[in-house]
């Protein structure tokens, strides 16, 4: 069998599995609208008011969004390193360490430039 | 599982670059506002000549090395040598303080009120300092790459801070910031069309290293679908990079929106980077397919030359018009490419180095034309000023005529260098068009010096400043190397082809 046709078959599910969903959700879902439906959606903050005059947005939200994408990336890199542990020794420790170190300075520097504060 | 081992020694030049600018970013972070300038500018230019040295020190090794990732190689020192060089030379432009080139606070609006509060508070932008040491680290690392993932990540390093470098500009900010998006959304995009090239690759070798590939293209027939697909979409992504037509859409606009201490140093580092990587991967990795590839890199390096050169005679920023010269060069380096021959390697090497001293120089003076709101790029207001500012504009000449390839300039020695080389492999059609070009564009680069000596000064407040130290002497530097390597090549010339060679298997 050709190895690529698992790979298909899993495309075709999750083809399928949207559609499904949606058609599902389409049939038997209550339909109740308000006020907060027809605004955009802004993964959880106020949705920005249009920027009359270059009038200004908060971008904190995104500061913190980007911070944990240092820290989900750090740990990408940190579970297979954690799965080879012991047959990498003493190269694997220091690099990681090395690794774990320009992680942290770029923690540092948001912390530093006032990137953790909220207000 | 055998622990990776890394030669740390040989890297030193990467290594050397990225951990100053890991320190650079802790300087911003602790460092007082007051001092942060003189201690990111000595930082930088300490890492910069520390990576010239281990270079020099890596001279004679010839390999690959850190798991077979990295070739260092003759071609790898001279290519990692000029990026150096002239990162140098782009540092001391950006280090200039007199001109209040890099904006305070990027979201301020100019004049207002805000960017007022944000200059009287001392605020300034020294990122710029590890913003160009991450650059100079990936471009160190892009032409020595020998796989697929580390050609990628050396080239996000250098692409990303660039994006950033671009939108920086003090004055003209919304040109400079939508020149930064631009760049931005175009990068990715070719960044897609390299990545989904890469998939292919491996999807027809199994392997990401270039050794892999080049193996399996001696073992198997070259027309394989995986390979022929990989390989157009991994060329797009580097055509893109050196802003080869007909994706060199870019170009124009970010030379011209991004700083200008930003586009000289991007203009020659990332050309040099990108045409060192393009060498490697068509002269070794699918050297093989030469049959195949060349007909195509023809058709480009023609357009290429035919599109910069056409197009820049109707441009009326001098900004523009040397990013349409830009692209021609790319059209003429791309000549090396076709011509696939040991001349070739050392030719483009040899007109790398000499573009990148010229185009450094022409954009330093770009800096110094200006008048009350900043610099001058608009052409008709440079009439007249080989009579306000003789020396400036006899260098500006110097610069334009090593542009067009005069001869008794460095221009002339690459482009003769690089055409001969052409020549040699026996394909006529670049060479009759690079030479066709290079006569066409000389019309548009001695219209500017008509411009200058033959017009009289218009009375609107354009002024050539007097250089600080800085830029003096980079444009000291830039005027004497075109100069000198187009009266005396010969040593430059033997040095380069005598390291002109890539590491054998």
């Amino acid at each position: 069998m050709n190895p690529y046709v698992p790979i298909l078959v899993i495309g075709a599910i999750g083809f399928g599995f949207a559609i499904i969903s949606v058609v599902a959700g389409y049939l038997t879902g209550p339909r109740r609208y308000n006020r907060a439906k027809a605004e955009a959606y802004e993964c959880g903050i106020e949705p920005t008011p249009p920027a009359a005059g270059g009038g200004r947005f908060p971008i904190k939200y995104f500061l913190t969004a980007m911070l944990f994408i240092i820290f989900d990336i750090e740990i990408v890199f940190l579970y297979p390193w954690a799965v080879s542990f012991d047959q990498l020794g003493l190269f694997g420790i220091v690099e990681m360490f090395l690794f774990i170190l320009t992680v942290f300075v770029a923690y540092t520097y948001v912390w530093r430039r006032g990137g953790l504060e909220w207000d | 599982m055998p622990t990776p081992k890394i030669e740390y020694g040989i890297l030193a030049p990467v290594l050397v670059v990225l951990a100053a600018a890991v320190l650079a970013v802790l300087v911003e972070a602790f460092v007082s506002r007051r001092y942060r300038y003189v201690v990111q500018t000595t930082l930088s230019f300490a890492a910069i000549a520390l990576g010239l040295f281990t270079v020099i020190l890596n001279k004679d090794v010839s390999g690959r090395f850190a798991e077979g990732s990295v070739a260092v190689d003759g071609v790898t020192i001279v290519l990692q040598g000029t990026i150096l060089i002239f990162a140098l030379l782009g540092l001391l432009l950006i280090a200039e303080r007199g001109f209040q080139s890099f904006t305070a606070q990027a979201s301020t609006l100019p004049g207002s009120a805000d960017e007022q509060r944000a200059l009287a508070s001392g605020l300034q932008q020294t990122e710029v300092f590890p913003l160009t040491l991450f650059a100079v680290g990936g471009a160190l690392l892009f032409p020595a790459a020998n796989d697929l993932i580390t050609l990628f990540v050396a080239l996000e390093v250098l692409s990303l801070p660039l994006y950033l470098m671009a939108g920086l500009s003090q004055r003209r900010r919304l040109l400079s910031q939508e020149a930064g998006l631009k760049y931005f959304l175009l990068g990715a995009f070719s960044s897609a069309f390299f990545l989904f090239g890469s998939a292919f690759l491996y999807g027809y070798a199994g392997t990401t290293t270039f050794d892999g590939i080049k193996l399996q293209i001696t073992t198997s027939p070259g027309n394989d679908l995986f390979l022929l697909v990989g390989l157009a979409m991994l060329t797009v992504g580097l055509l893109f990079k050196v802003s080869a037509a007909p994706f060199h859409s870019w170009t124009p606009d970010v030379y011209q929106g991004a700083p200008t201490p930003i586009t000289a140093f991007m203009a020659a580092v990332t050309k040099v980077a990108a045409f060192g990587a393009f060498l490697r991967i068509f002269y070794t990795t699918i050297g093989g397919m030469v049959w195949t590839w060349r007909p195509i890199i023809i058709a480009i390096s023609i357009l290429t030359m035919a599109i910069g050169t056409i197009i820049a005679i109707a441009q009326k920023d001098v900004k523009r018009v040397l990013a349409y010269s830009a692209i021609a060069h790319s059209g003429f380096l791309l000549t090396g490419i076709v011509a696939f021959n040991k001349s070739g390697v050392g030719a483009t090497l040899l007109y790398l180095l000499t573009y990148g001293f010229t185009t450094l120089g022409t954009f330093a003076i770009v800096t110094l034309v200006r008048d009350a709101g900043g610099e001058v790029t608009d052409l008709n207001r440079w009439s007249g000023l080989g009579k306000r500012s003789p020396l400036i504009a006899g260098i500006f000449t110097l610069f334009l005529l090593a542009l067009a390839g005069i001869p008794l300039t460095s221009g002339f020695v690459g482009k003769f260098a690089i055409f001969s080389a052409a020549y040699e492999s026996g394909n006529i059609s670049v060479v009759i068009a690079g030479v066709l070009a290079s006569a066409v564009a000389a019309f548009f680069y001695i219209r500017i010096v008509v411009l200058m000596y033959f017009n009289d000064p218009q009375e609107d407040g354009t002024s050539v400043v007097i250089p600080s130290p800085v830029t003096a002497i980079t444009i000291g530097v830039c005027a004497v190397a075109t100069l000198v390597l187009g009266v005396f090549p010969q040593p430059v010339i033997n040095a380069v082809n005598s390291l002109a060679m890539f590491v054998a298997g």
